[in-house]
């Protein structure tokens, strides 16, 4: 017997452990900039299996967020989707109507925005927020009370909030009473951007708990994007590393963690603060590039410790270098 | 007069929403002086809705204590004349936590910073002004080029939340209240970020207090920690060794939660947590406590100083003397040593 580990409680494995719920192909967002087209997603490709935990992490402006918005279809104009497809539980959703992709988003895909505690609407008391998540699904009136009241304490919150007004609740406690309308009906992905970064580390361990939970009973999957590596670590699968709008490292997290093979992924890592000894705080040298005039070959190349010839000039595909890890370096020996 | 700012036994307290309902005490007679001769990093970390902003707020004059008072100079600072509030705008600074609510979403975000640039006459010319923010954008790692010309909605999460960062860099202040500061960026611009505010620090003497939920960060650059839990600060003192050896039960908790770059460890499943009593009068912590006994439900521990530079509130440690006010505790570098 394997000795337990932090999986445990992921032990109820879905029961085909292979069954795709969400496939990204090819993706690709560009934003119409006075100056120049912004592209914030290029060409990102990966799937997630059912009750999969998959990380997005990376450097801040390099497009997870928009990413995930696209996934959802929430891009807003200057922005636009301008390249490839979505598909959710085997059906194509990149040309769904309006309406259909209304409904899939919170009963099929839900998300928990970025910031999403600062957009609460501050004249309506929680509860109201939820009911009308409530009802913009179609859930009878009868039903909202009883919801509410299970669905609170899920997320570590006093079923009274209900009757709170957002500005009654520190940062942490609106986080979880969006984390509660994202899980309302019982997604199944779940897309969290950062939904503990404004929480202690206490009650971002019962949150994540929570999270875990809901996912197991569901057999929902989770994207969960954050900067956090000690929370990645601790709580995905797999992790994907994005720089520059495309997707430069996906592999299982104990390999990343302990393995990192894209010089930006290792750059990271080793920027990991330690809680054994003080040093000084470095970060990577350099800026993160222009996004509407990014540098010739691989775009981390300006900043790159390992950089050679080949980087300035040709941009390195993303290639399977070992078994589920994927990387876009030219120094990773592709797979034969 | 060497303290900038002093805080004075401060409570505050938000009335409820309904009749009977008994509101929040959101800061409970925390008294904290900020010495502009001893510049430090002080970190306050704690739990979410302890009352930390609330300090934050109170400490900026953004919001009046219920009762006590903060002190700029040593002058009240609800009855400032506009002369000395005009210093106190410029000598104290703030980084938001909520780095959307700042923005006006008609105004690019220029705004944010050629507005104090031209309030407080930091810039001679438009080159000068130019130049300032261009070095103010690029030490939190953004590309001016990038930045300048945009709207706040056009921006990620974390470059708004750097603009926040240069902007109180620009204007050179003594206090930089820094309410999670870099909550939304990856590690790599973090260290750059708080390695700048450490120079910062260290060069020019400007007082930092960062609050923050990421203990690794605090640990990294600060010389004091605050610990808060409900409306109090728990635990006080150098933040290494606090870090280290965590005294109070609440701050060994949040030392133990913290999730790790390392697959080995088990984090989500450790178990739950003990539930005790709690005691109208008692110590906040005692109903999460696993060591609390009928001490500790009958009477709330003042903070007592166990050494030189750590106060810890808990009865565990008997042997401390009460302290009225946290500077006690806390470092800081000599301006002196730094300036000579
Ligand atoms: N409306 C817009 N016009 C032009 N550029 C935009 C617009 N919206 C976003 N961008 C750019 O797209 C890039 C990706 O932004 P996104 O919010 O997806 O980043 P992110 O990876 O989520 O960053 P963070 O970690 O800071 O939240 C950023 O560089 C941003 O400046
Ligand atoms: N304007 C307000 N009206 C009523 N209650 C408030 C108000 N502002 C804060 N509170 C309450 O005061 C307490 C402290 O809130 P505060 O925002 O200071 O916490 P915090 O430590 O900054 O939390 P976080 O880590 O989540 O940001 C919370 O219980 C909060 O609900
Ligand atoms: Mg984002
Ligand atoms: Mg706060």
């Amino acid at each position: 017997m394997m000795a337990p580990t932090r999986r445990e409680d992921h032990a109820t494995q879905p029961q085909s452990p292979s069954a795709e719920v969400l496939r990204v192909q090819g993706l690709r967002v560009a934003f119409d900039h006075p100056l120049g087209l912004v592209r914030a997603v290029d060409d990102i490709a990966f799937s997630l299996r059912a009750g999969e935990r998959l990380g997005l992490a990376g450097e801040s402006g390099s497009g997870k967020s928009t990413m995930a918005l696209a996934i959802l279809r929430m891009i807003k104009p200057p922005g636009r989707i301008d390249g490839g497809r979505v598909f959710f539980d085997g059906q194509d959703i990149t040309d769904l109507g309006i309406e259909e992709m209304r409904r899939l988003r919170l009963a099929g895909i839900a998300m928990v925005p970025q910031g999403s505690m600062n957009s609460l609407n501050p004249v309506l008391r929680i509860g109201e927020q939820i009911a009308d998540a409530l009802r913009d699904h179609d859930v009878p009136g009868a039903e909202h009370a009883a919801r509410i009241a299970e669905l609170l304490p899920q997320v570590g919150l006093k079923p009274e909030i209900a009757r709170a007004y957002p500005h009654e609740l520190s940062g942490g406690m609106k986080q979880r009473a969006c984390i509660a309308i994202a899980i309302c009906l019982k997604p199944k992905v779940i897309i969290a951007d950062e939904p503990t970064s404004a929480l202690d580390v206490v009650v971002q361990r019962q949150v994540m708990q929570t999270l875990a939970e809901v996912q197991r009973n569901l057999g929902a999957a989770v994207i969960l994007v954050g900067h956090d590596m000690g929370l990645m670590a601790q709580f995905v699968d797999r992790l994907g590393v994005m720089y520059a709008g495309r997707l430069v490292e996906l592999a299982p997290i104990a390999d990343i963690i302990t393995r990192p093979r894209h010089p930006y992924t290792k750059a990271l890592i080793s920027s990991l603060p330690s809680l054994e000894r003080r040093a000084p705080m470095l970060g990577i040298p350099g800026l993160a590039p222009l996004l509407r005039d990014l540098p010739t070959g691989c775009a981390f190349h300006p900043r790159c410790a390992e950089v050679f010839d080949r980087c300035r000039g040709a941009k390195p595909e993303v290639r399977q270098v070992a078994d589920e890890v994927w990387v876009a370096c030219h120094l990773v020996e592709a797979l034969p | 007069m060497s303290v900038l700012l002093q805080a004075e036994h401060v409570s505050k307290h938000f009335p409820g929403a309904g009749f009977g309902s008994p509101g929040t005490v959101a800061l409970d007679a925390v008294s904290l002086g900020i010495d502009s001769a001893r510049p430090a990093i002080t970190a306050v970390v704690g739990e979410s809705g302890s009352g930390k902003t609330t300090l934050a707020r109170v400490l900026l004059g953004l919001i009046a204590p219920t009762s006590g008072r903060v002190l700029y100079h040593g002058q009240d600072l609800t009855t400032l004349d506009s002369e000395t509030r005009r210093n106190f705008r410029r000598d104290v600074q703030a980084i938001f936590q909520d780095p959307y609510e700042v923005y006006n979403p008609f105004y690019r975000v220029d705004h944010v910073l050629t507005t104090p640039v031209r309030k407080f006459r930091l810039a001679q010319s438009k080159a000068a002004e130019r130049d300032l923010i261009a070095i103010a954008l690029r030490s939190v790692g953004l590309r001016p080029e990038e930045i300048l010309g945009r709207y706040p909605h056009q921006l990620s999460g974390g470059q708004r939340q750097r603009i926040m960062v240069a902007r109180a860099v620009l204007m050179r202040p003594k206090l930089i209240v820094a309410d999670e500061p870099v909550s939304m960026v990856d590690a790599s611009l973090r260290a750059t970020i708080l390695g700048s505010l450490a120079k910062l620090n260290q060069e020019m003497g400007i007082s930092i207090i960062y609050i923050t939920h990421d203990l690794a960060t605090a640990y990294q650059v600060s010389h004091n920690l605050l610990v808060m839990y409900r409306a109090a600060v728990v635990e006080a003192g150098d933040a290494e060794r606090i870090v280290q050896a965590p005294q109070h039960p609440y701050t060994q908790l949040l030392i133990s939660a913290i999730p790790q770059a390392d697959t080995n460890r088990v984090w989500l499943d450790s178990n739950r947590e003990a539930a005790g009593t709690a005691g109208p009068a008692g110590c906040r912590f005692a109903p999460r406590c696993p060591r609390a006994d009928a001490t500790c439900i009958a009477a709330a521990p003042p903070l007592l100083k166990v050494a030189p530079d750590r106060a810890v509130a808990c009865f565990r440690y008997p042997d401390g003397a009460v302290l009225s006010e946290l500077a006690e505790v806390l470092t800081g570098h000599d301006k002196a040593a730094v300036e000579g």
